[in-house]
């Protein structure tokens, strides 16, 4: 209960921070549509060529893509501000402000940082998503919005998870900031259905970096593809992602000297 | 010119030896870096496999030749982000490079020109890696090699042009983000980074030319991978050259404009 108490107020904290700088709201804006529109430009480069890719048509693709926006939304707004400041913090020795807080560490530097503005790209992402669906002819089925809704919630928190695991990493190697790039560029392969790519590739997306799970099977959850197999397998692995980054965060932890100190 | 010499030398092995210290964050950067040209490259093939083995004149074998070059190519793109010149402008840190008796571009050339080095060993075994695994139909003449080799060097060249010129654009305003966005998409729509510009439509190949996206990008790659005219090579890595002698132009021109600007924030 404390702890929601906590993630609360650094909600509050972080919303109130936002609304400083609203002049960053437009150059969010921007941002988005930019990626928005250089996203259609490549699926509609892929779609002059042929009509489906790995299974998927047009509009399913789409839909990906719109899970892709949202999903990406979120870990932008809540996920990978914290884990920056967290790089950053073992780096310079000064996370010792934050263990010395009576709250689990975990949660607290897990918390502290909100981004309000990236939700433009939550929003957009809703919107490309409500297009496709409405290109689908799709009906509302109430299985469906659930399973997709619960592989969105999964999907995040592995993600989480895989942040936490890769940011911990800091602990031993220091200079991690590159982490960012090589998120980015993994998590742009969740912009195309993870069928698509070779064995190797792709089981690398499901179980390395849950790509998959973040962007592909919520997809899947609208597109009528999704098993009850698949969704049990991603409810497995998120637990144990959040198991093993917990575990790992600890080890670091116990190798975290305070520079500064 | 020996001091200059003595200078460039200096400071590429200044680079050379701090950016070998951090090989797992370059290899970081450099294999989220390769995300990209893979994710490209698997969408294409399959594409060109679902069309019968060929689609803009592209095999998926010619796709994974493309994509491979594109990595290296990438890597010899980065160079000083307009964003750190935003970031040097504001906070004051150009103050200490203007004490320097040379112009602050020598430094972020010749230092990028050092980190390439280290780059380019650490992308041997990367790019041993995708070949293994995407098979690339890749079969340069010597005569491609030789221009590919230049047209790298000229395109980190030119993007250090562009890029700083971009990246001056803060000694007159702060908001510069936004324009740098635009910037980035332009380049990534016009250069060949997202496709070969022969699967773009007609009109944006024509418009491709007039910008200097494609000869950083595009032209260094289809000179190793394409089958160009030795003639059209040479026309190419004339066109590079043109452009960074205008690039170095304006940038010395807006420069001696722009460093009257400078009031040393917080410097």
């Amino acid at each position: 209960m404390q702890g929601f108490r906590l993630a609360f107020s650094y909600l509050r904290i972080g919303i109130m921070n936002e609304f400083q700088y609203r002049a960053n709201l437009y150059i969010q804006i921007l941002q988005t549509f930019i990626a928005l529109a250089t996203g259609l430009i490549g699926l509609n480069l892929v779609f002059a060529q042929t009509s489906e890719l790995g299974g998927w048509n047009k509009a399913e693709l789409l839909a990906v893509m719109g899970v892709f926006t949202i999903t990406g939304g979120v870990i932008r707004a809540a996920v990978q501000p914290n884990m920056e400041r967290l790089m950053e913090e073992i780096r310079e020795g000064t996370l010792d402000y934050a263990l010395t807080k009576p709250a689990d560490a975990q949660l607290f530097i897990s918390v502290r940082e909100f981004r309000l503005w990236q939700m433009v790209d939550v929003l957009t992402g809703f919107v490309v998503l409500v297009v496709a669906l409405i290109q689908l002819n799709w009906l509302v089925d109430l299985w469906s919005v659930l399973g997709f809704l619960s592989a969105l919630v999964m999907g995040a928190v592995m993600v989480y998870c895989f942040w936490l695991i890769i940011t911990s990493t800091a602990f031993w190697f220091v200079r991690v900031h590159e982490i960012a790039n090589l998120f980015e560029g993994l998590y742009a392969a969740g912009r195309w259905p993870v069928d698509i790519y070779p064995n190797w590739l792709r089981y690398g997306l499901t179980f390395l970096v849950p790509v998959a799970f973040a962007v592909t099977v919520p997809a899947e959850a609208l597109t009528g593809r999704l098993t009850l197999q698949t969704w049990l397998v991603a409810l497995g692995l998120t637990v144990a992602l959040f198991i093993i980054s917990r575990v790992i965060w600890r080890i670091g932890l116990r190798n975290y000297s305070g520079a500064s100190a | 010119m020996k001091r200059y010499i003595d200078f460039y030398l200096s400071s590429m092995k200044l680079a050379v030896l701090e950016q070998w210290q951090y090989p797992i964050a370059n290899y970081f950067y450099m294999i989220g870096m390769i995300a990209e040209p893979v994710i490209y490259m698997v969408v294409w093939s399959t594409v060109a496999t679902q069309q019968g083995g060929m689609v803009g004149g592209y095999t998926p074998g010619a796709f994974a030749a493309y994509y491979i070059v594109w990595t290296l190519v990438r890597n010899m793109n980065v160079v000083f982000t307009p964003y750190g010149w935003e970031w040097r402008i504001r906070q004051g840190q150009l103050s200490m490079s203007l004490m320097r008796p040379i112009h602050p571009l020598h430094y972020d050339v010749s230092y990028f020109a050092g980190w390439k080095i280290i780059v380019i060993i650490l992308w041997i075994p990367l790019a041993f890696a995708l070949s293994f695994f995407f098979k690339p139909d890749l079969h340069p003449t010597l005569i491609q090699g030789a221009v590919f080799f230049f047209a790298i060097w000229f395109a980190y060249l030119i993007r250090t042009m562009t890029l700083s010129l971009l990246g001056m654009v803060t000694f007159w305003t702060t908001r510069v983000s936004a324009l740098f966005e635009l910037y980035f998409a332009a380049e990534l729509v016009l250069s060949g980074r997202l496709v070969p510009l022969s699967l773009m439509p007609d009109w944006v190949q024509r418009l491709a030319w007039f910008f200097p996206f494609r000869w950083a990008f595009g032209f260094p790659i289809e000179s190793l991978v394409g089958n160009m005219a030795t003639n059209d090579l040479l026309l190419g890595l004339g066109m590079q050259l043109a452009w960074i002698i205008s690039g170095a132009v304006a940038v010395s021109l807006i420069w001696k404009v722009a460093i009257r600007r400078f009031s040393a924030v917080g410097g």
